[in-house]
């Protein structure tokens, strides 16, 4: 198991990694944590000319509140978002979904922005920011913008990303104290990728919730909000009917496909379980 | 041609670059093809085996080493990207007596069968052992989660790290109350 061969460049900055991308074109890809990325080059499904290597480029590092968003560098890497007190205080959720991925080993390697722009359908983070309504940093030639996650994840490992664009950070707006998080997935053995997950964050207003924002993974070609559930749920005591009536719902929410190992019955099955324990973690105590 | 330079993009397959890195607490230069994993080049370039060749694909977790610190998998990362970092591998752990403990329990209980998982096992354990002194087995087992070991199960292994934490929690409450 070898990649092809390919030359190497360590950018320092943006515009380095930028240009050079620009200059090499389809034949070049960025590397940053490269726990996904290297795989596929040793089974050779890619076979890039050039891989240019973002680690070292200090603007896609950090974290730090700016105004009513935390942002968190690109380059934060899983094992940091299970250990920097700024993620525990005002991402919470993405601090409860990191566990999840993969093992030990990779999460000391794998990246926020490695996940978000490879928009893997069954990776908890890209789930995490659509249910935080966060907003990705993209770096081009044309500058930076930034864009919603809900516009971000358009089909199956394919984003808002143009050929060349870089994420650069990750904007999540801060949490309040008024709100919950909760997040779990089913998989066969852990570590392993999740038959199905979900994160959720509830705004509560005393017993009730306010609003809630549910995101599903593992169900689709994208991560996927679950809109129908969160109707019934918003303005809403969270009782044992209301979950009931949630998860009713959840059926016109996601379509997961069949497949011979995960038939859809079961995955949407497996969802609404996953629904149901949640919201009671939401409950707890509201 | 150093890692840092202008861009260059042909591809060729005898391309080389050199690469320095601390390699056991000792300065290593290594002249490598971008492609050479750090796995392909701490075996084959620094004769240090005991970092085992297992899927080459992140999944069986025999290549471990730890990386400035941090138990990474060989085999996802490319020698290049490594310039500059500190690499200990399982003879350097050895060398220091850091893990002797583990290596001497894990022999006792005979936590191991083939042993080719087992340099990856130490590794996983050690930094285990080093962010947690004296984990629960559920946070052993799930520590260990990555590594894949075919050929025994895994209950003496996680009898031996509990086995290790505990005996250094109690030299611990020893050396202080002394």
């Amino acid at each position: 198991m070898k990649a092809r061969a390919f030359s190497y460049l360590r950018a320092r900055t943006t515009e380095e990694a930028l240009a050079a991308h620009g200059q090499q074109g389809e034949d070049a890809r960025f590397i940053a944590g490269g726990q996904s990325l290297v795989p596929t080059l040793a089974l050779r499904l890619q076979a890039p000319k050039l891989l240019i290597d973002i680690t070292h480029i200090a603007e896609l590092r950090g974290v730090r509140r700016e105004g009513e968003f935390l942002r968190i560098g690109a380059l934060t890497r899983h094992c940091e978002t299970l250990s920097e007190p700024l993620i525990g205080e005002f991402a919470p959720l993405l601090r409860a979904a990191a566990p999840f991925i993969a093992h030990p080993a990779i999460r000391n390697r794998g990246t926020l922005g490695g996940s978000i722009a490879l928009a893997d359908p069954a990776s908890e983070f890209p789930a995490v920011v659509l249910a935080l309504d966060a907003e990705i940093e993209i770096v081009g030639f044309a500058g930076h913008r930034r864009v919603r996650a809900a516009d971000f994840f358009v089909g199956l490992f394919e984003t808002a990303l143009a050929p060349g664009e870089l994420v650069t950070a990750v904007h999540v707006p801060l949490f309040k104290a008024n709100q919950k998080i909760a997040f779990d997935e089913l998989a066969r053995r852990r570590g392993d990728y999740a038959l199905v997950g979900c994160g959720m964050i509830a705004t509560l207003d005393g017993a009730k919730i306010e609003t809630i924002r549910i995101a599903f993974f593992a169900v689709g070609n994208v991560p996927t909000r679950a809109r129908h559930a969160e109707d019934v749920l918003n303005g809403q005591a969270l009782d044992a009917a209301a979950i009931a009536t949630a998860q009713a719902a959840l059926g016109q929410d996601i379509a997961p496909p069949e497949s011979d190992e995960v038939p859809s019955a079961m995955r949407l099955h497996l969802a609404r379980v996953l629904l149901g324990r949640l919201l009671g973690r939401i409950g707890e105590g509201a | 041609m150093s890692v840092t330079g202008t861009s260059f993009g042909s591809g060729d397959a005898d391309e080389t670059v050199r690469v320095r890195f601390m390699v056991n607490g000792r300065k290593t230069v290594c002249e490598v093809a971008p492609r050479d994993t750090l796995l392909d080049c701490l075996r084959d370039r620094l004769e240090l085996t005991g970092t085992h060749a297992g899927c080459e694909m992140g999944t069986c977790a025999a290549c471990l080493v730890q990386l400035d610190g941090r138990a990474v998998h060989a085999c996802l990362m490319f020698a290049v990207q490594a310039d500059g970092a500190r690499i200990d591998t399982i003879e350097g752990l050895t060398e220091s007596g850091a893990i002797a403990d583990l290596q001497a329990e894990f022999h006792r209980r005979n936590a191991l069968q083939c042993g080719f998982c087992t340099p990856g096992m130490l590794i996983s354990a050690h930094e285990l052992l080093s962010h947690n002194a004296v984990p629960s087995r559920e946070t052993i087992r799930d520590a260990l989660s990555g590594n894949y070991c075919r050929c025994t199960g895994y209950e003496a292994i996680v009898d031996a790290i509990a086995a290790v934490a505990a005996a250094r929690a109690a030299r611990k409450t020893r050396d202080h109350s002394s």
